[in-house]
């Protein structure tokens, strides 16, 4: 309406004016179509997403069964890290997960790499062997887990028979406190293929170039390995390395079902996930497991940040995609 | 190895030899990996068709002796409720799992690939920073609100927030729109095309692959996926094939035979659909680094 009022004296700041005005309404339209498009997502986000997040973190000061609710303050947060472990599992949970992520992250990791170096040397039957390796990774957790429950079973599983084979008396896995959680480890190690797609398309992505003028140069493979694979390598082993400490860290499917459930023997698998399903879903206590989720996610917050804070040392970004990345 | 052998001088033959055994070498240590990874796929098989008195040897028998075809028939009638229930039960929530997942990603993608609107960048972000984000969070406030809705035991709260998108398969579509060209947009609108015909008409026809790498990997996951069910659902009848085998586990802990039939079956749906659309799968985990 304004636009046309103020045009009208020439034929030609008519046509102008008024083109404008036409662009500018189709722009206008086509903003509003793409928020309608977005809209599912916004919304998803706003009900499943923010709202429950900010929902959990009220109830973290609350003690509720889904019936009764009372406010107890700070409470819950104060019972969960209290340093009397008689009254408090989350350390022995935290410990439990710890261990686990950080002994089977560096494992699939140099797993999936080792592999991925192999299949990266121009390697007939490449397409075969990636879906050999990647095989176990499509699997349903439950189906992984009943067969490794069985792999480990101490008196005739193939774990034992070939440790026998060698001479090694063969733990009894699941069912001794010392080895429960490295059996676990173990069995994250077969998963490793996923890491090794991965890895295999970060270094088909490095210029060969590269290789060829370092060799030009007089660099042996292991020179070249360090100076050219190890930085360009380097933005894909972030990525990795952050979701898989997400992703690994919330491990519950192969310890729910291993364990039947509860995280034995005397706790020595009682992951984080677990125990926060435990509290919530079986003790119904709400609150206690809201404060828990809350600490679980400000863990992993940190340790993510602190990750994103070192990956400028160690992560090399050639800086025309410094910007791209996500 | 090989790339050091390349210098002056150094004979053709000799280059090629050294390359040669270099090969021979890196299959040698792949097929053993392979090998290994296989290994336990086999003694499932193997475990799955072995008479009683066999699964207990020690050393291991590897070919059953004879193949006791009847363990699968047992295996799948040994539940209160018929074996087909749960895969009816699992199909369901996949299928309409992946029917959300494909529609309301294609649409939001869509928007972040190809639209221009104020705040695009920064909800592209919130988008990007949720995959960061534990789903442990906020289970427990939806556990409450679907409970409100009253939909326990039924797999509403399975299904519909898949049909409010998510991160992943936003960030996967919107690579693979980024790569049909912009020109093509262009001459359609010339065409007198609006923006609705463009994602109809000329981008969704295109994204085939992408949003067949998206029904794969929603399917594969929603199929896999324990932990939702195992919250919401409690009646027998509504159990899809990954609680109803926990339930196998914890009421007959030791029938090894029957777990490994069951194990079997319920990975045959996500391992087939691999092998069929292996290419498009790869291409997908390379896009994105997901893993399925």
């Amino acid at each position: 309406m304004s636009a046309q009022a103020q045009s009208g004296r020439t034929p030609l700041s008519r046509f102008f004016s008024s083109s404008v005005w036409s662009r500018r309404t189709l722009r206008q339209k086509e903003e509003l179509i793409a928020y309608l498009l977005v809209s599912p997502w916004v919304i998803g986000f706003l009900a499943f997403i923010l709202g429950p997040m900010l929902t959990s973190l009220g109830l973290s000061f609350t003690e509720t069964d889904l019936f009764t609710l009372e406010f107890v303050g700070f409470e819950n947060y104060t019972k969960l890290l209290s340093f009397d472990t008689t009254r408090t599992l989350f350390w022995t949970t935290l410990y439990n997960t710890a261990y686990y992520v950080f002994l089977s992250i560096p494992l699939t990791i140099t797993a999936g790499f080792f592999i991925a170096t192999l299949l990266n040397q121009n390697i007939s039957g490449q397409p075969t062997y990636r879906v050999v390796y990647y095989l176990p990774a499509v699997i349903p957790g439950i189906a992984t887990s009943l067969l490794w429950l069985w792999l480990f079973q101490p008196e005739f599983g193939l774990i034992n028979w070939a440790l026998s084979l060698v001479g090694i008396e063969g733990p009894r896995w699941l069912f001794d406190r010392s080895t429960a959680k490295m059996a676990l480890v173990l069995m994250s190690v077969w998963g490793a293929g996923s890491n090794m797609l991965i890895f295999l398309a970060g270094l088909q992505g490095i210029p060969t170039e590269l290789y060829e003028a370092a060799t030009i140069d007089g660099a042996g493979i292991w020179r070249r390995f360090r100076s050219i694979t190890i930085p360009m390598i380097s933005p894909t082993l972030f990525f990795v390395v952050v979701t898989q400490i997400i992703w690994s860290s919330q491990v519950f499917t192969n310890v729910y079902v291993m364990t039947e459930g509860k995280g034995g023997p005397a706790n020595a698998t009682l992951m984080m996930v677990l125990y926060l399903y435990q509290v919530a879903f079986r003790q119904y206590r709400m609150g206690y497991a809201s404060a828990y989720a809350w600490i679980f996610f400000l863990i992993l917050l940190v340790f993510t940040l602190l990750l994103f804070r070192s990956s400028k040392a160690w992560v090399y970004y050639e800086t025309e995609i410094g910007g791209q990345r996500s | 190895m090989s790339g050091a052998a390349i210098g002056i001088g150094s004979s053709g033959a000799s280059v090629r030899r050294s390359q040669k055994t270099q090969a021979v070498l890196i299959h040698v240590v792949l097929i053993a990996g392979g090998i290994i990874v296989m290994i336990p796929l086999a003694w499932m098989l193997s475990t799955s068709l072995k008479p009683p008195h066999q699964i207990t040897k020690f050393p291991p028998i590897w070919i059953p002796d004879p193949f006791v075809w009847s363990n699968y028939v047992r295996a799948v009638t040994i539940f209160p409720v018929s074996f087909l229930v749960f895969v009816r039960n699992s199909m369901y929530m996949s299928l309409m799992i992946t029917l959300g997942t494909v529609l309301s990603n294609a649409v939001v993608a869509f928007a972040f690939a190809r639209l221009s609107f104020r705040g695009s960048r920064v909800l592209f972000i919130i988008v990007l920073s949720t995959m960061m984000l534990p789903q442990q969070v906020t289970m427990i406030p939806l556990f409450i609100l679907f409970s409100h809705f009253g939909w326990i035991n039924t797999y509403n709260p399975l299904i519909v927030p898949h049909f409010f998108a998510n991160a992943y398969f936003v960030f996967l579509l919107r690579q693979f729109y980024t790569t049909i060209p912009r020109e093509l947009d262009d001459a359609a609108r010339i065409d007198g095309c609006g923006v609705i015909g463009l994602f109809l008409r000329i981008l969704l026809p295109l994204s085939k692959p992408a949003l067949g790498i998206t029904a794969i990997f929603a399917f594969t996951w929603a199929w896999n996926e324990f932990l939702g069910p195992l919250i919401y659902l409690s009646r027998m009848e509504t159990f899809p094939l990954a609680i109803a085998l926990s339930f196998l586990r914890a009421a007959h802990g030791v029938l090894w035979s029957e777990l490994m039939v069951v194990s079997f079956i319920a990975m045959l749906p996500p391992v087939l659909l691999f092998f069929v659309a292996q290419k498009h799968y790869i291409q997908g985990i390379v896009i994105t680094g997901v893993k399925g």
